[in-house]
């Protein structure tokens, strides 16, 4: 099984790459491109067929390494 | 006084801390591999500054999980003596040893300059050779160093007297316009509650030595040794 994951800053929290990004949009053009957040996109295979135990997996994955659940959420998709 | 600096792949500042305490303070010092466990015997443990593992991720958030920080944390949680420099401090807050994470500086820039800061509480085993409000000039050398943490933290470290360096002017003033990195309150170090564990994003082992033209970080270490009842003298003495 393979899961795809993206770990992104939670709302309200201050990202000066999203910022730095929007500005650079702005200057090529892209006048109605706003709020730009930066994100982190993982791929892990699992060797791992029961659905239910994966994603237990991953949720661990993210909860202890992927994301600092601080300042950062995670969603997967599990295929 | 023992100390063990711990090594992690990716430390650049090990060699300096080692060099600050050995031949500076004249204290025996052990360098620590990731991969083994504390020696037994010690008073103080450096995490250092530097990339640990490339930085891969997040800041710290890999170096935490190096076999070393099961040992770090049983002797933080004993009394033992903590401080993390830089890269040390993020760890220490990737192993939650210390409360909150660090951002990326807002202007996205690694900066290294030197910086004020302004001594928050001298009544720690860290700054009890300060004054209470003294302004050190200390240099930082980071791009995550924007302290952050949730409201109701901060309200906790704050009423506690953990904030124990702030980003501030030359005159001591605490300011926006003296804050480099974004830093929330302008938060340069903070403590632990029970007073053993510190991070500072400031380098204190940079400005130590009087052939550096600054010693203002050299209060740290001192105060350190005075934690363990030993006094400048002494350990001059030893390092002549």
């Amino acid at each position: 099984m393979k899961a795809k994951i993206h770990v992104t800053l939670k709302q309200g929290i201050l990202d000066p790459q999203g910022k730095a990004i929007e500005h650079a949009l702005d200057s090529l053009g892209f006048k109605n491109a706003a709020n730009v957040r930066v994100g982190k996109y993982m791929e892990v295979d699992l060797n791992e067929t029961d659905r239910t135990k994966a994603e237990a997996q991953v949720k661990q994955m993210c909860e202890k390494l992927l994301a600092n659940t601080v300042i950062e959420e995670y969603r997967y998709d599990l295929q | 006084m023992n100390i063990g600096v711990v090594v992690f792949p990716g430390s650049n500042c090990d060699h300096d801390c080692e060099y600050i305490f050995k031949d500076v303070l004249g204290q025996s010092v052990k360098m620590i591999w990731h991969k083994d466990t504390l020696p037994a015997g010690l008073d103080a443990v450096v995490l250092p500054g530097g990339f640990s593992y490339g930085d891969y991720l997040r800041t710290g958030a890999i170096a935490r999980f190096s076999p070393v920080m099961g040992a770090v944390k049983t002797f933080a949680r004993e009394g033992g003596l903590v401080i993390g420099i830089c890269n040390g401090f993020q760890i220490l807050l990737e192993a939650g040893l210390l409360p909150g994470v660090m951002l990326r500086n807002t202007s996205l820039n690694f900066i290294c300059k030197d910086v004020y800061v302004k001594v928050e509480n001298a009544a720690t085993r860290f700054t009890n050779r300060c004054e209470s409000g003294q302004v050190l000039k200390i240099p930082i050398a980071h791009a995550d160093g924007n302290y952050y943490t949730d409201p109701v933290t901060l309200g906790g470290i704050k009423a506690n007297a953990q904030v124990i360096f702030r980003y501030c002017t030359a005159e001591g003033k605490v300011t926006p316009e003296a804050n480099p990195n974004g830093s929330l309150d302008n938060i340069a170090g903070i403590m632990n509650a029970d007073g053993n564990v510190l991070g500072m994003m400031p380098h204190p082992e940079r400005s130590a030595e009087t052939v550096l033209g600054n010693e203002d970080g050299r209060l740290i270490f001192l105060s350190m040794l005075s934690a363990f009842g030993k006094t400048e003298q002494q350990s001059r003495l030893v390092s002549v």
